[in-house]
């Protein structure tokens, strides 16, 4: 047992150096000078931040992370608030046909994303328009169709946790003379709170993560995001390598920030909690 | 449980939302796959076209190639991706081990990182001149490694990425899969002297399936609609080696704003992803069709 415990050991440290090599090297790249760019070493050899900051100091690229900020923030906010009323209702009330929609609602999360671009750019471009306003290049835009892959996933998460909340707490509160938005707000809120948070948590890395759509459906600084800023950086200047590194990096700090938080979550979450992580 | 009319309540929001912009892009594109439709046309209006859209695509070398690349693709990433998890998640399941959460947690960091990101990352890994790996293959093993000359180069780089991003998925999610399998049966065939590749076989993989099917779903839905990594990695190049079918059906309908027939492609596309999930599915329940 001692054996082969240790093989394993090494064969998580060797796999924790495989897993980490790239995201090292895209930071060892971010804090190079110009001219030591083409080294091969691996390591950090001086501790330089212009391209952070060269990064950081453009206009742009600071409206395409407040952008990200605000659509990331905003959608998962919206998908929460849906998702947890939804998540009550199927959870709480024998409703005719639910299994049949909530299947529909969870294909949702399926559907490749490529194959919709196009009726939803003819839709954001033709259809949804309001006098002046059109869903096209704007915020809101984003804001809702990022629903339609975190939402069914809200749904199923929280549906999963609404479901772990005894049915007896809620009649107890209704003997008492609760309505059922005082059910919903005392009791299935608080003790829902942790699954709120995982799920928050995770649906505003995934919009955040999200390129394709952002960058078909949106053309102008006002509406772009930091994934978008990231592919039009390398297309535009081939071979600045630190600070396409940096913007990488800074892309990429999210994910590392709550990445501890979210590791015990998201194999339940995206295995639609057929796995228990 | 309480009556129904005001569950639906609840739902309804939700419900809106999704068929808004899950529901009508898809049956607007239904719609429009049946008109020859190009706003950069001398006629830039609908003009019905019954077939015609879906007749081209059946010719269309382009397009049917990257279909097929992607599920080459696919198949490479979803068997290598099952066979590496599965051994790492054996071995690495022992039972004294320390750190071990530290361990989850840093390979959940793949998982978590934005495609985008991800494709940055290895083209500064992998581009030639710039990154480490052509220069040490080229060190080491005398190999000449070009993503963007060598198109078996460039494949096989896209698959390693996908290794990289979603092997530690696959074996997360089987090691919460063995963590819960039940004891007992694995002790029984150990008594009735079942050596290790039948205990394998006739035990764990068939108590195992469960698992083992929704991991090869979600992973094969993700492997067939990829497109930011590779864009990122190789722009589908060399050629159109890598360009696969997100990524064609993206580079292809809005420069050219051949409406009518980018929503055939993007149809086809969808059938050909709801068949492969609606044969898994069975694979999956068992039977025909219906929720579970």
């Amino acid at each position: 047992m001692r054996r082969s415990g240790l093989a394993s050991f090494v064969l998580w440290i060797c796999l924790t150096v495989l897993t980490l090599l790239p995201v090292w090297w895209m930071l060892v790249v971010s804090m190079r000078p110009r001219v030591k760019l083409y080294s091969k070493s691996v390591l950090i050899n001086d501790l330089y931040w212009d391209n952070f900051l060269a990064v950081l100091n453009s206009s742009t690229f600071l409206q395409y992370l407040w952008n990200s900020l605000v659509v990331a923030t905003s959608n998962a906010a919206l998908v929460c608030a849906l998702g947890l009323l939804a998540a009550f209702g199927l959870s709480r009330y024998k409703i005719s046909g639910g299994d049949n929609v909530f299947f529909w609602l969870i294909t949702n999360r399926m559907a490749p994303p490529a194959v919709f671009l196009l009726p939803l750019f003819l839709l954001f471009t033709k259809w949804f328009v309001f006098g002046d306003f059109m869903l096209f290049d704007t915020k809101i835009g984003l804001i809702l169709l990022y629903c339609v892959f975190n939402l069914p996933f809200a749904i199923w998460l929280l549906k999963g946790m609404l479901d772990g909340i005894p049915l007896e707490l809620d009649e107890a509160a209704r003997v008492d003379g609760a309505t059922t938005g005082q059910v919903l707000s005392n009791v299935i809120l608080p003790l829902a709170r942790p699954g709120l948070a995982v799920t928050f948590i995770l649906t505003w890395i995934f919009a955040w993560n999200e390129y394709l759509f952002a960058a078909t459906l949106t053309s102008s600084a006002g509406a772009r995001t930091v994934t978008t800023a990231l592919a039009e950086y390398v297309s535009v200047t081939g071979t600045n390598w630190g600070e396409m590194a940096a913007m990488a990096f800074l892309t990429t700090l999210p994910a590392l920030i709550v990445l501890g938080f979210v590791q015990k979550h998201i194999v339940t979450g995206l295995t639609f909690g057929a796995l228990k992580g | 449980m309480r009556q129904s009319n005001i569950g639906w309540l609840f739902l309804t929001p939700a419900t809106l939302i999704l068929f808004v912009v899950g529901l009508v892009p898809f049956i607007y594109i239904l719609y429009v796959g049946f008109f020859d439709w190009n706003t950069n046309a001398v006629d830039p209006t609908l003009r019905w076209a019954g077939l015609q859209n879906y007749r081209n695509l059946v010719f269309d070398a382009t397009f049917l190639n990257s279909l097929a690349r992607t599920l080459v693709f696919a198949f490479f990433v979803v068997v290598s991706e099952l066979l590496l998890g599965y051994v790492l998640a054996r071995a690495l399941m022992a039972d004294r081990l320390w750190g071990r959460q530290f361990f989850r947690t840093i390979h959940t960091l793949p998982i978590v990182v934005a495609p985008i990101a991800v494709g940055a990352t290895w083209r500064l890994l992998c581009v030639p001149g710039f990154g480490i790996v052509p220069y040490y293959l080229r060190l080491w093993f005398g190999i000449d490694y070009n993503i963007s000359t060598n198109a078996y180069h460039a494949f096989a780089t896209a698959i390693i990425m996908d290794l990289w991003h979603w092997t530690p998925f696959v074996t997360l999610s089987l090691m919460a899969g063995l963590t819960a399998l039940p004891k007992e049966p694995l002790e029984q065939a150990q008594i009735d002297g079942g050596n290790k590749l039948q205990i394998f076989w006739y035990v764990i993989v068939p108590m195992l399936k469960p698992v083992l099917l929704t991991t090869v779903f979600i992973r094969l839905m993700d492997a067939l609609r990829s497109v930011d990594e590779i864009w990122m990695l190789t722009k589908g190049g060399p050629a159109e080696a890598t360009r696969f079918i997100g990524l064609h059906i993206w580079i292809n309908v809005f420069p050219k704003t051949d409406y009518g027939y980018g929503a055939a492609m993007s149809l086809l596309t969808l059938y050909v992803t709801i068949v492969l999930s609606w044969l898994l599915f069975v694979a999956m329940t068992g039977r025909k069709g219906g929720a579970q």
